[in-house]
């Protein structure tokens, strides 16, 4: 079989933000993470070379969902949870199409579980960005699939007693071949990672730490607060050591088999013992520790974790197609109709 | 060898039915005669039953596998009701077959296959071979086990081997019992075990030593001449139902030029629409195997967004979990085609069994005002012009369309007449052009009041739709009361209006009379073989069977109003006969019902139409 890699059509007239701004007005509440990642997505597809005309984005249910609405694309907005589906049937019908699929916890994690996994087991060729605020904000503040263990919510009155997902370890553990972690106070990085996505052949998976400002505010400011953050975030680059801190003082580094944070200069350490991030490796065992790291012991780690190269599902349908076409005998329905034991009477 | 000189009965119509243990080979043994039986030119129609189970317990009564022929010199409308000729394998296969059996039967069967256990597992209390209880049968008692190992012993073929060819020396006897040829036979052992040549040689001197064997039994008093029917010229192929559909739509894809996208989850007895469609890449089929049924469909209403004449296959409790995302595809307005391969429910119900319960859920199974088209297959071959069918009017009428066909279509088989592709009615599907000033989400055709198709990719007409409630024309999201209605309105008359571009119903036999007899989808065979026996005994009975249920035909009130009873026959408790007194309140339609995972009985519907008739 030939190799096929399917390839988006390119464009060389220059788009800006404005070819992707909807007349639509925008009915998130305000001081939602939501305006921050829509202003990074119009930041973002300008830049990323595609015709404008094929960009496709597909949602699922919740308040990340409604983002379709807000961008100036072809888009199709559908029910809780089968976002991931809908996307597959496009991009498998069309693989000229970069396919955008926005989604939330609740969405993706929860009632869209079964297709989050095996859209990524497939590796088909889209975008997924996870807004991960914690909570289901569209229904009014029950506690989702990422809320902590304990939290109170209006149906944990006293307290959840789930273990939450973590994502990054979900996606990995359903083989995914990218994984990328941004907060929504972070443009520039959250427009660098999607990207990144965007170049990445096959399912990429970009959570977006996102606030819901009504229903679980400040979920996230014990890790992305700006009093706290250059303890607690760590933010990846490849090919560059894994340090973080005020002064870029600490570090990740491999002792046995697991991660531990050291400081420069202290005990003997030094920078060339600070772990190197590789986010092209295809094996994902340094890559997975990193997705699970949390405070309090750990900074918790943002950047794209992962970005493995693997064939791409829509590809693979392409590839035997045209091999099936290329040897089949029959190539349309009349000699179909006719293959086989036929007679005539 | 010379054939003993006994006379020859010609038959107009026989069923023969094979039956054996699950892993006796009985489906392969059936499709042989059948296969023969059409190349001679007899029509015919066929039908496997077989458990639900893959292997169960040998020599069990729930392990027993059968494979039914109806073959006849005139046109075949079903799979038969009651069998002329009985192969049983076995004491289990017996105890299970014999009250399909007809008086005077011929009952073939492999004595070497009863000894006390068998027996005993099969539920007999004791021999039935030898305690009289066949008397009301034509008994052929035939040794075969040791008589196949015999036929092979000089060519040194293993037990094993010797044994599982028996199903062969059971067709080679059939073969002599029909008058029938054993060449075709031969060349089919040639091409299936072009790479095992040992086994051609095994089966083709089974199958002669059965063929030779049957010439010297007593029992057999005369064989069975059915000469060929008379048939419309043409190209002829056989074909089960489940292939049927999945090549119309293959066929509307091509005609369409919509590429076709499958998504689809296994489930019995749909399946096999699904596994034949993964065979036809070379045609361009793109065919997913989702993780669930709400997947398969989901992913379908994305490829349809995207441009493809998007499909999925279920059977019942599959239609079920698509519920919520056909209202998608109906509010949306984008073609859709659901295959439901009925099966008798409710949940997992009877996987392998036919029934026609699905009808109120294709109809009305839904939350909100949800209208689609509803178009049932009554044939295994016309499940091709059906399918096709449902799929053009989904694509012209921008609107999900549900096709109903049954465990007895799918699986069974019926002579198909080849069409030219050139001959099937075109398909135009409303698709927009690039740049189009005009272009709205939700701006419609006056006439049909259907949407435009606006492909992504495709420059100009970027646009979003969805499950919420849209402004009409402009698309945008709405919440508006008025607004609302309006949609609404529009989406169930647009489907009222495919009413204008299907044909007229039409009726078999007189338009007024004593009794018309209604009915849809796959009991068209027994129906109408019920209704023509006694439209020959000079009852003033007339038939009308319903292809298109949602919209019905425009002339339905019509073609009821003509008679003095209706009675409305179906394989449920009562379905569309309400649907007919709700659209039609007369009080004089009355319905008959069965719900037994079996179709009906020819003498059931005679019987009950002569009650009918002479009720006053």
């Amino acid at each position: 079989m030939e190799f096929i890699n399917m390839t988006v059509e390119r464009t060389n007239v220059q788009l800006s933000k404005a070819d992707f701004e909807s007349d639509q007005m925008v009915k998130w509440c305000p001081g939602c993470g939501g305006h921050a990642i829509l202003a990074a997505v119009e930041r973002v597809f300008p830049k990323i070379g595609y015709r404008k005309e094929n960009f496709c984005m597909v949602s699922g249910i919740g308040c990340s969902s409604r983002f379709p609405y807000y961008v100036n694309t072809y888009g199709i907005h559908g029910i809780h949870g089968r976002a991931a589906a809908i996307s597959t049937g496009v991009k498998i019908a069309n693989p000229r199409l970069s396919v955008w699929t926005v989604t939330g916890d609740g969405d993706s994690l929860a009632i869209g579980g079964n297709h989050f996994i095996h859209v990524i087991r497939r590796n088909v060729d889209l975008n997924i960005l996870l807004f991960n605020n914690q909570i289901y904000g569209l229904t009014k503040g029950q506690f989702s699939p990422t809320t902590p263990m304990g939290k109170v919510t209006k149906t944990s009155p006293m307290g959840t007693i789930e273990h939450p997902f973590n994502i990054g370890e979900l996606v990995m553990g359903a083989q995914g071949t990218f994984f990328a972690r941004v907060p929504d106070n972070n443009i520039a990085l959250m427009t660098e990672c999607m990207f990144e996505a965007a170049k990445h052949d096959g399912t990429s998976v970009t959570e977006i730490m996102e606030n819901c400002i009504i229903f679980a505010d400040k979920a996230h400011a014990c890790v992305t607060g700006k009093e706290v953050k250059d303890e607690t975030m760590l933010i990846l680059k490849n090919g560059a050591p894994m340090l973080f801190g005020k002064n870029n003082e600490k570090g990740l580094i491999l002792k046995d088999t697991r991660l531990e944070v050291v400081e420069i200069g202290k005990n003997g350490i030094t920078a060339e013992d600070i772990l190197v991030h590789d986010q092209y490796s295809q094996d994902p065992g340094i890559q997975l520790m990193l997705a699970k790291l949390a405070p309090p012991n750990f900074p918790m780690v943002f950047g794209v974790i992962r970005s493995a190269m693997y064939p791409t599902y829509d590809d693979l349908v392409e590839e035997q197609i045209k091999y099936a076409r290329q040897t089949s005998k029959i190539r349309n329905v009349d000699d179909l109709l006719n293959s086989g034991d036929t007679w005539e009477i | 060898m010379a054939k003993k000189k006994r006379p020859v009965i010609e038959r107009e119509e026989v069923v023969v039915k094979f039956v054996g243990d699950s892993g006796d080979g009985m489906q392969l043994t059936g499709s042989m005669f059948s296969d023969v039986a059409a190349i001679v030119g007899n029509d015919l129609a066929t039908f496997p039953d077989f458990p639900a189970e893959i292997r169960a317990p040998q020599n069990t009564v729930a392990g027993v596998s059968g494979f039914q022929v109806h073959m006849g010199s005139s046109k075949i409308f079903t799979t038969g009701d009651l069998v002329d000729v009985l192969v049983a394998m076995n004491p289990a296969s017996l105890k299970s077959n014999l009250k399909w059996a007809k008086t005077g039967a011929t009952i073939l069967t492999d004595t070497d296959a009863y000894d006390a256990k068998t027996i005993e597992k099969a539920g007999y209390k004791q021999d039935p071979l030898t305690d009289n209880s066949l008397e009301r049968f034509n008994l052929v008692k035939a040794p075969i086990t040791t008589l196949t190992k015999e036929s092979l012993k000089e060519l040194g073929t293993d037990a094993k081997t010797a044994e599982r060819s028996k199903n062969m020396f059971a067709l080679g006897m059939l073969f002599y019992i029909f008058n029938r040829e054993l060449k075709p036979s031969f060349k089919y052992f040639e091409q299936k075990f072009k790479k095992k040549p040992e086994l051609i040689e095994i089966n083709k001197i089974v199958l002669q030593a059965g063929y030779n064997y049957a010439d010297t039994v007593e029992a057999l008093e005369s064989v069975i001449q059915v000469l060929p029917a008379n048939m419309e010229k043409g190209r002829y192929r056989n074909i089960t139902g489940n292939v049927a559909t999945a090549w119309g739509l293959l066929a509307a894809a091509e005609k369409s030029g919509r590429p076709l996208f499958l998504g689809s989850y296994p489930i019995t007895p749909a399946t096999e629409i699904l596994m034949e469609l993964s065979k036809h890449k070379s045609l361009g089929a793109k065919v997913f195997q989702a993780e669930d049924e709400i997947a398969g469909i989901c992913s379908a209403i994305g490829a349809s967004f995207a441009g493809s004449l998007a499909c999925t296959t279920t059977s019942g409790p599959g239609l079920s979990l698509k519920s919520e995302a056909i209202g998608l595809a109906v509010i949306t307005e984008l073609p859709l085609v659901i295959v439901n391969v009925q099966r008798g429910g409710p949940s997992t119900g009877l996987p392998t069994k036919s029934e026609q319960s699905d009808l109120y859920q294709a109809l009305f199974g839904r939350n909100g005002e949800c209208p689609v088209i509803v178009v049932a297959a009554s044939t295994s071959e016309n499940c091709f012009y059906y399918s096709y069918m449902t799929a053009k009017l989904s694509m012209e009428h921008m609107t999900p369309a549900i096709l109903l066909t049954d465990g007895y279509l799918g699986f069974g088989s019926a002579l198909f007449r080849i069409p030219k592709m050139a001959d099937m009615p075109a398909i135009n599907p409303p698709i927009a052009e690039p740049n189009d000033p005009e272009f709205k989400p939700y701006r419609r055709d006056p006439e049909t009041l259907v949407r435009q198709w606006a492909i992504p990719g495709t420059e100009g007409l970027r646009h979003r739709i969805g499950g919420l409630e849209k402004e009409n024309i402009i698309g945008t999201v709405s919440t508006d009361p008025m607004n609302h209605q309006i949609m609404t309105d529009f989406r169930a008359q647009k489907v009222e209006n495919v009413a204008n571009f299907i044909p007229e119903q039409e009726i078999n036999g007189q338009a007024e009379g004593d009794l018309l007899v209604v009915s849809w989808g796959g009991t068209y065979g027994a129906v109408h073989s019920a209704v023509s026996q006694m439209q020959k005994e000079g009852k003033r009975i007339s038939h009308a069977h319903f292809h298109y249920i949602m919209p019905l035909p425009k002339n339905t009130e019509n073609v009821l109003k003509g008679f003095k009873k209706i009675v409305v026959c179906e394989l449920n408790s009562g379905q569309f006969v309400n649907y007919l007194r709700m659209k039609f309140p007369m009080p004089n339609i009355t319905q008959f019902n069965k719900v037994q995972g079996l179709p009906f009985m020819i003498n059931e519907l005679t019987d009950k139409f002569n009650q009918l008739l002479e009720e006053k």
